[in-house]
């Protein structure tokens, strides 16, 4: 199998370990993992008492699986530094979720646990075709959100330059882009949208630029909207998959191959367990997603349920990786709308939306209740392209996009175009769904 | 024989077709003909002005959905049966007609129809056969 050169980096030799080496490798790190958990974290303790196990009883990998779950409420209820396993005086730096759905989840790290960061983060730019050289645009956050500093300091360890614009502020973003010979991206998806369209209101060909590369992540997207995002702007688009209750980007990344995202598993253990009953399913079935961290010190993850839905690979990737590639994320378990009896995923309405033609993504799901009965309001921004001056034209747009959303979801949706650049546009993840039901 | 034709598009929404007549008339841009067709959830403001390529400029600029399409318009006498002798011209065809709208022009001597027609050119023929006046751009 040949290996791909360009993306070999030395920090990456783990990515091409063979996989009985790199059990080991996760088995000793499991057991020092869960002996600092049990020694250091009260909840850890008491949950693994109550399962009636001890570090002792981790006698190989597939013993995670008689570890108890971590719940994103359980770092709630412990807010904020209840689950810390350092004293203060080694943690170096504090990072914190958006808590938008209430307080936030504080995440430590310890000077290890950066450099375990970055590393990871060097391997994801490798992994997707980024050198030594790249000019990297970081308009991820910077601040308390990972994703500003943890891509920051990945890049720099790689040896590019890193631009730290942080997000927001559009136009600066396309000048930096267009004047700083930027070959390279980094921010949500959503967001790089929204450039996309910016630029071409300016009249910047982004296809025209050395930008080459994007690295997106933060929140699930779709397939269709690579497709655009490669098309519109003239680059390639990659995955990266993490979040802050682990470590925050770096979790996982695609290759140059973008078939799957590989897991740093030699940092960060992953399982699919059937969301309902808990249970580990075989590699290849789609379930919830469920994380180990084998060497966090700060803040270790015993089976952290992340509510991602995907599925595990061991089949080989051409780019010579040996670590597993997920599925990619498009779904949430508790994203999903339960909407007159059926499961609804904001992404499958996307993929219905991107796939007709000329349709922008730009678009908001309103739930509401009539008399007893959801209802479904999708709202699409018409845009110039899809504007046929007659009614008709516009009346028979929005039955094509209700008759494909209908035989994806198979339930009748109100389809309502609104008026250009009136959805509220997101410099960070999208809001894409308004529940105005009352339950 | 087409004239130039400005259409925006609009929500449904009270106050939703304030803006762009702000904007023409803080240009100095006359509106000579004017038609609002809706549906349930939208609607369209379609306008002959002075300056269509000014306007259409401008309502872009401030971030209106614009169209600029070619229509007829033609002109006949502002008396019974005027609109009659128009349709006679075209039956016997497959012209079809997308939409039109009226204005009086020349102080209620003359009536103005601006027409959208799946065949323009065709429908401009008929019409000049039938003797009726074709108006250009210049003519407004």
């Amino acid at each position: 199998m040949e290996v791909n050169k360009t993306c070999f980096h030395p920090v990456s030799a783990l990515d091409y370990i063979p996989r009985t080496e790199l059990e080991q490798l996760q088995f000793a790190r499991l057991r020092r993992i869960v002996q600092r958990a049990w020694d250091k974290v009260e909840l850890f303790r008491s949950r693994m008492e109550e399962r009636h196990v001890t570090p002792d009883d981790i006698q190989s990998v597939s013993d995670v699986a008689k570890l108890p779950f971590t719940l994103k409420s359980d770092l709630r209820d412990t807010y904020p530094f209840g689950l810390f396993a350092s004293p203060m005086q080694d943690i170096v730096r504090l990072h914190a979720s958006s808590g938008t759905t209430g307080k936030p989840i504080v995440v430590p790290y310890t000077q290890k646990d950066l450099d375990v960061w970055s590393s990871v983060l060097v391997r994801a730019f490798a992994a997707c075709g980024l050198h030594e050289g790249d000019v990297v645009q970081n308009a991820y956050g910077y601040g308390l959100f990972t994703g500003g500093l943890g891509a920051h300091y990945g890049a720099e360890r790689l040896g590019a330059t890193v631009i730290p614009i942080s997000g927001g502020n559009t136009e600066r973003q396309l000048m930096v882009m267009s004047d700083f010979g930027v070959t390279a991206i980094t921010c949500t998806p959503t967001y790089f949208l929204h450039l996309i369209d910016r630029a071409q209101n300016m009249g910047i060909d982004l296809r025209k630029l050395p930008l080459r590369a994007g690295v997106f992540g933060a929140e699930p997207w779709t397939e269709s909207m690579r497709q655009r995002i490669e098309q519109e702007a003239g680059i390639k688009a990659y995955d990266v998959y993490g979040l802050s209750e682990i470590i925050g980007p770096g979790v996982a990344v695609e290759c140059t191959h973008q078939n799957g995202l590989h897991v740093f598993e030699d940092h960060f253990y992953p399982e699919i367990i059937d969301p309902e009953t808990g249970n580990v399913l075989p590699d290849g079935e789609e379930g919830e997603l469920v994380l180990t961290t084998l060497s966090k010190e700060a803040m270790p993850m015993l089976r952290y349920r992340t509510r991602d839905i995907t599925s595990l690979s061991t089949e080989p990737c051409p780019c010579g990786r040996t670590i597993r590639r997920m599925r990619r994320i498009t779904r949430r378990s508790d994203d999903m709308m339960i909407i007159r009896g059926v499961n609804v995923f904001p992404s499958q309405i996307e993929s219905v939306l991107l796939s007709i033609e000329n349709t922008l993504p730009h678009y908001q799901i309103i739930l509401t209740r009539h008399r007893g009965l959801d209802q479904i309001e999708v709202q699409v921004e018409v845009t110039a392209d899809m504007f046929g001056d007659t009614v008709g034209a516009l009346q028979s747009l929005q039955d094509k996009l209700a008759d494909a959303i209908e035989r994806v979801l198979l339930i009748r949706v109100q389809v309502t175009l609104v008026e250009p650049r009136t959805i509220p546009r997101s410099e960070g993840k999208a809001r894409r769904i308004i529940d105005r039901r009352s339950l | 024989m087409r004239i130039t034709q400005i259409s925006i598009f609009a929500e449904n929404k009270p106050g939703h077709v304030t803006a762009p007549f702000r904007l023409l008339a803080d240009a100095q841009i006359n509106i000579r003909a004017l038609s609002l067709a809706d549906s349930k959830y939208f609607g369209i403001l379609r306008m002959i002005v002075s300056d269509s390529k000014k306007a259409a400029e401008l309502l872009k600029e401030a971030g209106f959905l614009v169209k600029v399409t070619e229509v007829v318009a033609i002109q006949v006498p502002d008396v019974p049966g005027g609109m009659a002798g128009v349709m006679d011209a075209l039956n016997g065809t497959s012209i079809n007609i997308e939409y039109m709208y009226a204005y009086p022009f020349k102080a209620g001597e003359k009536a103005m129809l601006i027409f959208r027609f799946d065949d323009p050119d065709a429908a401009v023929r008929k019409f000049q056969e039938a003797g009726i006046t074709v108006v250009g751009q210049e003519e407004l």
